[in-house]
Order: C-alpha cells, then sequence, then structure tokens
C-alpha cells in the first residue's frame, strides 16, 4: 500500500489533470482577445502600452508557468532562467535612454540643421 | 533522482543555495536533457531579445513617422480593411497548437500513445498553418514594396526590422514542425514505449523527449506573445 501511494505521488509531479491545460488554454485566448481589442478600439497613447504590457506579460507568465511546467518546477532552475531575463529587462531599460539621447542628437544635427 | 529523496531535500528559497552547492547534479529531478533545453532556450531568449531590442531602439531614434502596424497589416475582408485581422489569426493558431502540445505532453507521460501521437500532429499542422499565413503576408507586402531598406510607408527601418525578427520567428516555427513530425512518427512507432534507441544519440528513448520538445514549442509561442505585442500592436 504504502508503495503504491509513492508512485502516485510520482505521477503528481509529472503529469497535471488536464483541466488546469484547458482552463489556461481558454485564458490565453481570452488574453490574446483583449490584447487584439486594444487594436480594434484603437486606445492610444499610455493606455495603449499598459495594456498592452499587462495582456503580454500575463500571457508569457501563464505560458511559462503552467504550460512550460515552471510552476512546479524546482526553484534553482526557476531562478536560474529568471534572473538573466531581469537582467534584459535592465538592458531594455538602458537601451530606452540610449534611444532617446539618438533621437534628440538627430533632432538638433538633422532636422534643425537644415 | 527519484521523487522521495528529491521530497526530502529543503523547498523554497533554501533550495537554492543546497541545490547549488550539492554533489553531481544541480538541477534535481530534472532530466539533462530538458536541463539542456531550458539552457538552449535561454539563449535563444538573448537573440530575440537583441532583435527586439534594437527594433526598439531603431523605431524610437528614427526622426521619420513610424509606419502605423495597424494599417499596414490590415487585411480586405469583404471589401472592408480590418486592422490585424491576419495577425490575430496567427495569434490564436499558435496559440491551440500550443495547447496541443501541452495535452500531448501529458498524454505522453501518462503513456497513451495514441493521443500524444495525435496530439503533436495536430501541434505540427498548427504550425504549418501559421507558417502558411506569415508566408501569404510576406509576399503581400513584399508586393505592396516594403524591402529591408524602404518602404512606402514611412521609416525605411520597418522592413529590415520586419524581415528579421518574424524570419527569425518563423525559421523557429518551421524547424519545430520538422521535429513534431518526426516525433510524432516515433510515438505512434511506440519507440517511447520500447525504449528504443535514438539513431542520433543512441540514448534509449523516454517520453520525456516529449515534454522537451513541448519546451520548445511553447517557448515559439512564448516568444510570438511578445512580438505580436512590440511589433504588431505596439
Amino acid at each position: 500500500m504504502t508503495d503504491n501511494t509513492d508512485t502516485n505521488k510520482e505521477k503528481k509531479t509529472t503529469t497535471h489533470k488536464i483541466g488546469i491545460y484547458l482552463w489556461i488554454w481558454g485564458l490565453l485566448f481570452v488574453l490574446s482577445f483583449f490584447s487584439y481589442m486594444v487594436d480594434w478600439y484603437q486606445f492610444q497613447g499610455l493606455l495603449r502600452w499598459t495594456l498592452i504590457l499587462i495582456f503580454m506579460f500575463l500571457k508569457a507568465g501563464l505560458i511559462m508557468a503552467f504550460f512550460m511546467h515552471l510552476f512546479w518546477e524546482r526553484y534553482t532552475l526557476v531562478n536560474v532562467l529568471l534572473w538573466p531575463m531581469t537582467a534584459i529587462a535592465c538592458f531594455v531599460g538602458l537601451m530606452v535612454a540610449e534611444g532617446k539621447y539618438t533621437v534628440f542628437t538627430r533632432f538638433i544635427y538633422f532636422v534643425l540643421g537644415e | 533522482m527519484d521523487q522521495s529523496s528529491i521530497d526530502k531535500l529543503p523547498k523554497g528559497w533554501k533550495s537554492i543555495p543546497s541545490d547549488l552547492g550539492s554533489d553531481q547534479t544541480t538541477f534535481k529531478g530534472v532530466q539533462w536533457g530538458k536541463a539542456m533545453m531550458w539552457i538552449f532556450l535561454l539563449s535563444d531568449t538573448f537573440i530575440f531579445s537583441c532583435f527586439l531590442i534594437s527594433y526598439m531602439k531603431g523605431r524610437a531614434s528614427t526622426v521619420v513617422e513610424w509606419p502605423n502596424p495597424s494599417e499596414v497589416f490590415a487585411l480586405d475582408f469583404m471589401g472592408v480593411p480590418v486592422p490585424l485581422l491576419l495577425i490575430a489569426i496567427m495569434t490564436f493558431v499558435l496559440i491551440t497548437s500550443s495547447g496541443t502540445m501541452a495535452l500531448a505532453v501529458k498524454y505522453g507521460y501518462e503513456k497513451n500513445k495514441k493521443m500524444c501521437g495525435w496530439f503533436i500532429v495536430f501541434t505540427a499542422l498548427g504550425g504549418l498553418t501559421f507558417v502558411g499565413m506569415q508566408a501569404f503576408e510576406w509576399s503581400k507586402l513584399i508586393h505592396e514594396g516594403v524591402r529591408p531598406w524602404e518602404n512606402p510607408f514611412g521609416a525605411a527601418q520597418f522592413g529590415s526590422f520586419f524581415f528579421m525578427i518574424t524570419g527569425f520567428h518563423g525559421t523557429h516555427v518551421s524547424i519545430g514542425v520538422i521535429f513534431l513530425f518526426i516525433f510524432a512518427r516515433k510515438v505512434f512507432r511506440g519507440d517511447f514505449d520500447t525504449g528504443k534507441r535514438g539513431y542520433f544519440t543512441t540514448m534509449k528513448s523516454d517520453y520525456v523527449a516529449i515534454e522537451i520538445l513541448g519546451l520548445y514549442w511553447h517557448f515559439v509561442d512564448l516568444v510570438w506573445v511578445f512580438i505580436f505585442a512590440f511589433f504588431y500592436l505596439w
């Protein structure tokens, strides 16, 4: 009997109920629909960018956590994957600043210079 | 490492120093192929990040106006231009194929050969549909005069970023489709039930391979989430 419960436990870590996949699948559909609606209703400016980012991160999180099973993986693997991605986010921040500087110099020397 | 000995290890944040400082295996309970696939996907993340960051910088620093994606990618439906119609359908197709892949992984671990195989085939068909629609989109834009060095809609950089990013993603999808068909054949042949040795690796086949394949496929979907948000919607 004890053996039996042990194998059941082992199964739990590798396969999950079909319901959870169907739920995530449904949520991804709904979120994609919402992000399409952002363009459909032509939201502009800050509202548009915030909505796009929220739906994007929710979708990415759901895919990584449940479809790619990261929710059930050990912390070590999760951390080895997520910290480099944090570094990428810093890189994005640096390049935003750099981009602003570039467009500033281009306006000064190319557009106003003519 | 079996599950009962993993259960005895420290959990939560304490598991990180203990796992990293332990002998032989860092990623406890993770088959080596799966760990390597994750490392590969991480490096692929860097590549796609570089593309998307350079796109962001290019778009942010041009003094010419950027083409409006919801007009450029609009599709005429019964004479009315619908913004991003094709892209929305592509997104839904790719998410559907990601869902079928998740089910294939589940049925694989339950050793349900038939269901696993068929869901992999569905996934591959979804991927093929996606690549087909992308080819249609490319040819449409090329007909309209979009080139890597110029386009009739606005900033010249648009074309090069578009072809580079969607092309690299499409290549990933195509490679994924090829591997999906190969693995569907392996599943139907029963390689994973008999533990038949692989042609290249000479290692015993195991259903964990389906999960590894699934990781790659979900990653392709994941990248599309970012491309959809930053390139098509922004």
